[in-house]
């Protein structure tokens, strides 16, 4: 172990209940980002769900749509303008839309109907646990989540609800499928559009399938000029504008950011108060080193050694209390999400917090009269 | 003839600005040479300490010139000064200033760490220095654990362990008992004669007269009398 490491942490060691003051508030502030983080990932994940489980080459959406759940209809012309299109092989309608679900007991909830046709590639449920697509192929059939069991007042198949004063019987449970605004309920293309209130001949958007072979984007520029009063997207276009709606233009992403800078502050601020207070401490032994001959740069070593050890113990109880709260969170509505990139991300963000702390120090350091050690 | 460690020519410092301007260095001239344990006495506040400082490349002269080992310190920045220091300068604390955290050989080892020097034959070479002051038993304790006079041991082992070419000491003996305070002055001695050191001690301490070889005085900034000291008496005898 190099005797400067050694110094920093024994420096450290030295003073038990300022340490544990530094741990707790890197603990804190890391905790508190990673749950910020945690969340933003997630509702990152949710906020293009839907289109990540679709089976679609290209998306036909009307003008100006910003996220999956805009609900304008297109009229079932385009589709057909756009099945005239070489190369398209297939053109799925897919029908959303809010509906109010009425609960057993009286109460209701607001709903989000999916429906396409359940015998075509299009969106269909995912992540089944009970049931079948094809039960759900039955008049006022619904396919719920485990998750959303409470809020929709059911909770097995068989039961029953209300969405516009038609039944709507749980033929198939999903879980995991989570949305941040209101329960998905799917169903089949037709019931979606008697739930959701629409004529036979619209839908929401359209899932465009090419046939084999078939360049996206020439056929893509066929399919736009063919339908002027519709936009033609790719997948990823879809996912990036959902994403963008969702976490910017809300201000979600902006509230998540806020609680993230917020816990870099508070934990730069505990750590830079307590290494400077270490480093006032430990004044005349720096000083010392100094008269001794130790560069500048070594006397930093020390700090930022002191700052770097605070960082991976405070790192490393933090993650552990975040892979708490991310088992505890796993099954709720709002899970908080922890990926390999992102653990690594904070170790980094960690690191910097700690070493940026550091600097108040490093400053107090370089104002250091090695002349000091003949006059204590 | 042995060649000089240390010369200080004309050297002034003036201390503070404005009316609260004190010359606390006034036209000093002093030069040490290799093997010679030389004592700087005088009253509180004469410059002893700051003259130390300026010797010890910590102060700036405001005029004047001081050389170490050959090398002029004038004009030289933080840095270079430093590396002055931990090449050619030891230093003996009053109040010894190891590192409680430390054991008495890290404490030694630290003079080397900061020359970058790490290896196995920097513990060896520490261990040597904790020989050469008797205290290599108790190198695994902490400073807490030692006496003062073992504490000051150990700082005097850091000083030496680099091979510095000069030793400056402030007050070494002035919280040690006569025992000790022989005991530590006979280390200083040793280092001089046996290892052929330039030794500057600032002192108080009448006990320690016999083992100077020189002993100048001070007064207000300047030197005020030098006398040939009665080891160098001694050794002529």
């Amino acid at each position: 172990m190099s005797l400067s490491f050694k110094l920093a942490l024994r420096n450290l060691l030295h003073d038990r209940l300022r340490l544990i003051a530094t741990i707790v508030g890197i603990v804190f502030s890391i905790v508190l980002v990673t749950v910020q983080v945690g969340v933003f990932v997630s509702f990152q994940r949710m906020a293009t769900t839907m289109i990540d489980h679709a089976s679609a080459d290209l998306w036909v959406v009307p003008l100006g749509t910003k996220t999956f759940e805009d609900t304008t209809l297109l009229d079932d012309r385009i589709r057909l303008r756009a099945l005239s299109v070489d190369g398209i092989a297939g053109a799925v309608p897919l029908v959303i839309g809010s509906a109010p679900w009425r609960l057993p007991n009286g109460g209701t909830t607001p709903i989000f109907v999916v429906g396409s046709d359940l015998k075509a590639a299009g969106l269909h449920p995912w992540n089944i646990v009970e049931g079948s697509l094809e039960m759900l192929e039955a008049g006022n059939a619904a396919a719920v989540d485990q998750l959303y069991f409470k809020r929709l007042g059911v909770s097995q198949l068989g039961d029953s609800g209300e969405i516009r004063g038609q039944k709507a019987r749980v033929t198939l449970i999903t879980k995991g499928i989570r949305s941040f605004m209101m329960p998905y309920v799917f169903t089949s293309l037709e019931t979606a559009r008697s739930y959701v209130g629409i004529e036979p001949a619209k839908a929401t958007f359209f899932l465009l399938h090419l046939a084999p072979e078939a360049d996206v984007e020439n056929v893509r520029r066929e399919v736009r000029a063919a339908i002027s009063d519709a936009e033609v997207l790719i997948p990823d276009e879809f996912r990036s504008r959902s994403r963008n709606f969702w976490l910017f233009e809300t201000g979600a992403g902006g509230a998540l950011f806020i609680g993230v800078l917020l816990g870099v502050i508070v934990g730069t601020v505990i750590v830079a108060q307590t290494l400077y207070s270490s480093t006032k401490e430990h004044f005349s032994e720096f000083a010392t080193l100094r008269a001794i001959g130790a560069s500048s740069r070594y006397i930093y070593k020390v700090i930022i050694f002191q700052a770097l050890i605070s960082a991976v113990i405070g790192f490393s109880l933090a993650t552990c209390v975040s892979l708490i709260i991310v088992k505890v969170t796993t099954d709720t509505p709002l899970p908080i999400v922890l990926t390999p990139l992102t653990i690594l991300a904070l170790f980094l963000l960690t690191v910097s917090m700690c070493v940026l702390s550091a600097i108040s120090s490093i400053v107090q350091v370089m104002k250091i009269d090695p002349v000091v050690a003949f006059a204590r | 003839m042995s060649k000089f460690v240390i010369e200080a020519v004309n050297i002034t410092k003036v201390l503070g600005s404005g009316a609260s301007q004190v010359k606390a260095l006034d036209g000093v001239n002093l030069s040490l040479r290799t093997g010679e344990l030389v004592l700087l006495m005088g009253p509180s506040g004469c410059g002893k300490t700051t003259l130390l400082s300026v010797l010890g490349c910590m102060l700036s002269p405001t005029q004047g010139v001081v050389r170490l080992s050959g090398h002029l310190t004038s004009r030289l920045g933080p840095e270079q000064l430093a590396k002055l220091r931990r090449e050619y300068l030891g230093f003996v604390f009053q109040s010894y200033h190891l590192f409680p955290t430390l054991s008495a050989l890290d404490n030694v080892r630290l003079t080397l760490d900061v020359r970058r020097e790490r290896s196995k034959q920097a513990t060896v070479k520490a261990k040597n220095a904790l020989s050469i002051v008797n205290i290599a038993h108790k190198a695994e304790l902490y400073p807490q654990e030692l006496s003062t006079g073992e504490q000051q041991r150990v700082a005097i082992a850091r000083s030496i362990v680099g091979g510095a070419a000069m030793l400056l000491a402030d007050e070494p003996t002035a919280a040690l008992d006569s025992a000790n305070g022989h005991s530590i002055m006979t280390v200083l001695s040793r280092m001089a004669r046996d290892f052929s050191r330039g030794v500057l001690v600032v002192t108080h301490d009448p006990r320690i007269l016999p083992f100077a070889d020189r002993i100048i005085r001070m007064e207000d900034g300047r030197i005020v009398g030098e006398e040939r000291g009665l080891r160098h008496a001694n050794e002529l005898h």
